[in-house]
């Protein structure tokens, strides 16, 4: 069977069904920008697209390059700051309606990230741009999808450094340590989508797309997954690739 | 004043500073473009997010330590490429913080208190890891003697957070802004997003702002509502059109892709680098030489619609 979209149009369009109607959605730059731009002009009309640079409700005609781009200025119904909008996700009230789009180098089975070091934190094989406003997102907001590529040296026992705070070490980690409610609800790849188990806060398989086994994801893996519960996620719609490749990026600046 | 005694003034070998905008938004670039000019090097930089403007100093080797929360360009470098390679090799040593957490330090250092609390990064390696060593901190008067401490509520259950993590103020001996509209006297008038830069301004000693337009003083307070930094808060205004390029500056100009894309092919080779900080730095006289360099058909290009406060439909491959 011939795809009529490709591997990023499905994976965008998988987290832009996980965003609620009436969300506030953080997103960083690239792929996750565009889920939040799908979910508003597809299933969430009333969600409000948030940056950690301030801009709030950003209209979005053309496809910004990085969070504090001027096109993430345009036609914003507040223009803050970096205060204001991490302010909004520790804030009691408003911060459990957030939901966090995130992206890393490494993932546990917890949902903990990595976007610092690969190797040792004081002599880094690999150096990346660190957490920005990761760590703070993790922390705050009321859940997170995160979205990875699907490999071995990215799903991996044990980070080599935690970036952003997941689930930590299991049910009761956040409450030890202190950390807001919330947490990690799914992770969005090039091959699955992944939950977390309601008990022991592992991660498990919630949808496998179309022509990839369960198998083949686990062989991606550098651990186990419960994919017992996993479905085949539903190829997007018609009406889905029209939105996203017309509307919200026409250009095809991040579906390349 | 001129920008190069502005920076001859307020910035000097092993100064600490902090430089405001956002990855590929109104960075100082001028001034940093100065900055390297005068190879005045050993730098302890402070920023939250920066891109253009960290990496391009780290490159030249002005910077020796680096506290930040994030050093990438957008898409044009995920991560910085100088920064990157200054990190793997030892070059320069890094402390990493959040991005919230930064902004926290300049906000305590710009409110006179020695900490603010927050609950991000409990349980992280950001309060496990510290870039820089106790003993290096005992040594050095001028960093706090822990990166990140972590206090229970001493209120109890009030506010519902058990923990709470504190963070310790900066106060840099200068900050560089770039702006659009300041007057000669030193208000400051940003449009668009301010990212933190009111914050780095109101924490440091001695502040640095170019400016697009240098307006009449009456002209800002026609509309003081819009206006963010006071004039005391200010040392030197320099009136430097460009001064952001090749970052953006809303309103005026978007990024140049052209130019950023040629600078991540300069930044990834160390010879070709050379010949970067040759050709486009030290062999230019000031910022004014580079914007003739990039050419008005280039400057045209990324001018910003006046609908949207960027340059519509500009190639950004």
């Amino acid at each position: 069977m011939k795809m009529d979209y490709t591997l990023k149009e499905l994976m965008t369009i998988a987290a832009a069904r996980e965003i609620r109607d009436g969300d506030i959605v953080f997103c960083g730059t690239g792929i996750s920008m565009l889920a939040a731009m799908a979910a508003k002009n597809i299933s969430a009309p009333n969600s409000v697209i948030f940056f950690e640079t301030g801009a709030i409700d950003s209209l979005l005609e053309e496809v910004p390059l990085a969070v504090s781009d001027s096109r993430v200025m345009f036609g914003t119904s507040v223009n803050g700051n970096l205060a204001d909008a991490f302010a909004t996700m520790q804030n009691r009230i408003t911060g459990p309606h957030v939901v966090g789009i995130m992206g890393a180098a490494q993932i546990d089975k917890y949902g903990n990230l990595n976007s610092t070091t690969i190797g040792d934190y004081f002599s880094p094989k690999v150096r990346f741009s660190g957490s920005g406003g990761a760590c703070d997102v993790a922390s705050f907001v009321g859940r997170t999808i995160t979205f990875m590529q699907h490999e071995k040296r990215k799903f991996v026992q044990k980070l080599d450094y935690i970036t952003s705070p997941g689930w930590l070490d299991g049910p009761d980690g956040r409450k030890k340590a202190g950390l807001p409610d919330g947490g990690p609800a799914s992770v969005v790849t090039n091959m699955a989508t992944m939950g977390f188990d309601e008990t022991t806060k592992e991660m498990f398989l919630t949808g496998f797309f179309p022509g990839i086994t369960p198998q083949q994801i686990l062989d991606n893996m550098g651990f186990e997954i419960d994919v017992s519960r996993a479905k085949e996620v539903a190829p997007p719609t018609a009406y889905e690739l029209q939105i996203l490749r017309e509307k919200c990026d026409p250009q095809r600046l991040i579906l390349g | 004043m001129s920008l190069k005694d502005a920076v001859r003034k307020y910035v000097a070998a092993g100064c600490h500073m902090s430089i405001g905008g956002f990855t590929v938004s109104r960075n100082p670039m001028a001034a940093v473009y100065e900055i390297i000019r005068q190879g005045i090097y050993n730098i302890h930089l402070y920023a939250h997010s920066n891109g253009q403007g960290v990496d391009e100093l780290i490159g030249a080797g002005c910077v020796s330590r680096l506290e930040i929360a994030y050093a990438g360009s957008g898409r044009f470098a995920p991560t910085c490429i100088r920064f990157k390679k200054a990190v793997q090799s030892g070059d320069i040593v890094v402390e990493d913080y959040s991005n919230y957490q930064m902004t926290l330090r300049f906000l305590a250092g710009a409110m006179g208190v020695p900490f603010l609390p927050t609950r991000s990064s409990l349980g992280t390696d950001i309060m496990a890891k510290w870039g820089f060593s106790a003993k290096m901190r005992a040594e050095d008067p001028r960093l706090p003697d822990q990166k990140l401490t972590v206090m229970d509520n001493p209120f109890g259950s009030w506010g519902d957070a058990p923990k709470l993590v504190l963070v310790p103020a900066i106060n840099c001996d200068v900050t560089l802004i770039h702006a659009q509209k300041a007057d000669r006297e030193g208000t400051v008038r940003m449009e668009g997003l301010v990212f933190s830069d009111i914050e780095q301004v109101k924490s440091a000693k001695h502040v640095i702002v170019t400016c697009e337009e240098l307006v009449e003083p009456d002209d800002l307070k026609a509309n003081p509502d819009q206006n963010q930094i006071p004039s005391f808060c200010v040392d030197a205004v320099v009136h430097v059109p460009g001064g952001a390029y090749p970052t953006a500056c809303y309103r005026y100009y978007d990024y140049d892709p052209g130019y950023l894309n040629e600078y991540r092919r300069y930044a990834e080779d160390d010879m070709l680098y050379k010949k970067y900080l040759e050709e486009f730095i030290h062999g230019l006289k000031d910022h004014q030489a580079l914007l003739d360099k990039a050419g008005k058909d280039r400057l045209d290009m990324i001018r910003a619609d006046q609908r949207t406060g960027y340059a519509v439909g500009l190639d950004r491959r």
